[in-house]
């Protein structure tokens, strides 16, 4: 089959590779008909996940039709032909974690834990196409994928949708709807979401839905930017605008009750030696992340306010504000999403027109062309938002 | 040496007590072990697999045994790495989970078979037990130890890192299965 794989570092390229087969009996191989290219990605081509090897196969936002079930998948649960939308975290749904439904932390899934765990202190799930780290399952930026523990994370879509109304709740909406929800969110309350990219935008759309009386957009692509201000939030760009004093006019002084995070650890800052000395250790590899985008919400958000972290890091970062999160008592929260917790409760928001998630996409292309995707994704040419690829 | 290891599997103790004392279950999950045959009540016959020192076989023992709390074995005659084991089940504080603990003793001879076993081994050598008891987690909350593309040999992930890439293995691949 075809497949978009890793091939170094700022390489991906489409190559042939086996059809994937059952290896466990409650696998399942799914036919692709959309997936999509995500943030995390560009974490993975840029290089910042360690563990990543020439050869393995990307993607972990897809879905597809059901060609073939493991002798342990049960009939009512799965079938050949059922059309299902894969979350990107796979998960047992036997350990305590799943019980927790804390599925990206799921305790059995993931063949490599040991070398998580060193990572860690503790091993996280499984994860398709995200390095070796999270198991080394191939991706579903491929024509076929194989799906272990099919009886519990496929979500079966039974309804007319189309494929673009459903892909994202593999991942992105679901993970923008936690950031949303982590915050705790009440009508009074002024939420700020960092990072207008695919993830920002589901995270102030949930925002909006889960009832805040106002949602900023932060970053400084002014087509992300508008792309927000169109579906109703308030955009600040941070080239433009000192982001701080920008919070503060528009919240009387107070700042955002509730921050959200969907940069991650590829920040870029506005002050340019801020910048420099974190792109300088990262490079080094003596910081892991280039946490601007985090500094900044937890130094702008109102004292007892919380900060939701849905960016994702991968190691350690330098100059934590640990005292404006102590002694303003903040609240953090984060966690890779537990997407199998919000699919159902998402595909009825989309069934009953609540939340739109076709409003992001702006490019759709062939398998084949996974490269100009990723390009176009990463050096936001073209006004590229979001990139779904059809196998 | 001794090597200690910990987990906690959501199963009931008398489940998990089962399931190990049933000795021909080991190898499932134990990496360094390729086979143990059951010869009396109390009695087994393991054999380790390659790594660990070719053709590396020995007679066991169970010394003590409390059913759902408690197994003890010991290797018996000239076993070239004589060994012993304890494992012990404990009620988990949420009720429904059991805490496994387990102690393994060996003592390692000089020559060929003790430098294989010491290289087995490496220089975290309860990582190997770690991984041992996540498999059996695996085996008994799921059904199966789980393979991924990167490591679809189960038992042996961690020897085979780097692993092959993240991508389907071809059909010779299978064929060949985890001794290639
Ligand atoms: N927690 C999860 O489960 C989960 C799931 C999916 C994605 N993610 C993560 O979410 C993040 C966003 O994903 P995406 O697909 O939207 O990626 P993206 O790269 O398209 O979006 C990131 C956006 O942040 C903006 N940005 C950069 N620096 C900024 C700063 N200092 N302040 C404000 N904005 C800034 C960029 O201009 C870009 O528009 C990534 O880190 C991704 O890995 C997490
Ligand atoms: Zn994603
Ligand atoms: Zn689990």
């Amino acid at each position: 089959m075809r497949a978009n794989t890793w091939a170094g570092r700022n390489k991906v390229e489409v190559r042939d590779v086996p059809d994937p087969k059952i290896l466990n009996k409650r696998d399942a191989i799914v036919r692709i008909t959309s997936t999509a290219i995500c943030g995390s990605d560009l974490h993975l081509v840029d290089g910042y996940v360690p563990t990543m090897q020439d050869g393995d196969v990307m993607g972990h936002e897809f879905m597809g039709e059901v060609i073939e079930v493991g002798s342990g998948v049960s009939a009512d649960r799965l079938r050949v032909g059922d059309r299902v939308v894969v979350p990107f975290p796979i998960a047992c749904g036997a350990c305590a974690a799943c019980a927790a439904e804390l599925y990206s932390c799921c305790e059995n899934t993931n063949p490599n834990a040991g070398i998580a765990e060193k990572m860690f202190g503790h091993p996280v799930a499984g994860i398709f196409g995200y390095s070796h780290l999270t198991g080394g399952f191939a991706g579903g930026q491929a024509q076929y994928a194989r799906v272990p523990f099919a009886d519990v994370g496929p979500l079966k879509i039974e309804s007319e949708l189309t494929d673009e109304q459903v892909l994202f709740l593999s991942d992105i909406l679901p993970t923008g709807y936690m950031g949303a929800e982590m915050c705790d969110i009440q009508p009074s309350d002024v939420v700020a979401v960092w990072g207008a990219g695919p993830v920002g935008q589901f995270a102030m759309d949930s925002a909006r839905v889960l009832g805040a009386a106002k949602v900023i957009a932060i970053d400084k692509e002014p087509y992300r930017l508008r792309m927000a201000e169109q579906a109703g939030h308030i955009p600040v760009d941070f080239d433009e605008v000192d982001v701080r004093s920008r919070l503060l006019e528009l919240t009387g002084g107070r700042g955002p009750d509730k921050c959200i995070d969907a940069v991650g650890m590829e920040a870029t800052h506005g002050s340019a030696h801020i910048a420099a000395y974190d792109r300088v250790k990262q490079a080094v590899r003596s910081e892991t992340e280039r946490p601007h985008a985090l500094r900044q919400a937890i130094m702008s958000c109102r004292s007892g306010g919380v900060v939701s972290v849905i960016g994702v890091y991968g190691g350690f970062l330098d100059k934590f504000p640990a005292g404006a999160w102590m002694n303003r008592s903040l609240t953090l929260r984060t966690g890779q999403c537990h997407v199998q917790r919000y699919m159902k409760p998402l595909l009825q928001r989309i069934e009953r027109g609540e939340l739109d998630p076709t409003r992001i996409i702006t490019h759709t292309l062939p398998l084949d062309e996974a490269e100009r995707g990723f390009e176009m994704f990463k050096n936001k040419q073209d006004n590229c938002e979001k990139v779904v690829l059809k196998p | 040496m001794e090597l200690t290891a910990t987990t906690t599997i959501r199963k009931p103790a008398s489940e998990v007590y089962a399931y190990w004392r049933d000795l021909e279950n080991l190898p499932t999950f134990m990496a360094h072990v390729e086979q143990v045959r059951t010869t009396g009540s109390r009695t087994s016959h393991w054999s380790a697999a390659a790594p660990f020192g070719k053709n590396v076989t020995w007679d066991a023992e169970i010394l003590d045994e409390d059913p759902g709390e408690k197994i003890a074995w010991r290797s018996t005659g000239n076993a070239d790495v004589p060994n012993a084991g304890t494992v012990r089940f404990l009620p988990a504080p949420d009720g429904v989970s059991t805490e496994v603990h387990v102690v393994l003793i060996y003592d390692i001879p000089g020559g060929v078979i003790g430098k294989a076993v010491a290289k087995y081994f490496g220089e975290e050598p309860h990582q190997q037990l770690d991984d041992d008891l996540r498999r059996l987690k695996q085996v008994l909350e799921t059904g199966e130890v789980v393979r991924s593309d990167g490591a679809p040999w189960g038992k042996r992930a961690r020897k085979e890192f780097p692993q092959r890439p993240a991508q389907p293995l071809s059909d010779a691949e299978l064929a060949k299965g985890a001794d290639q």
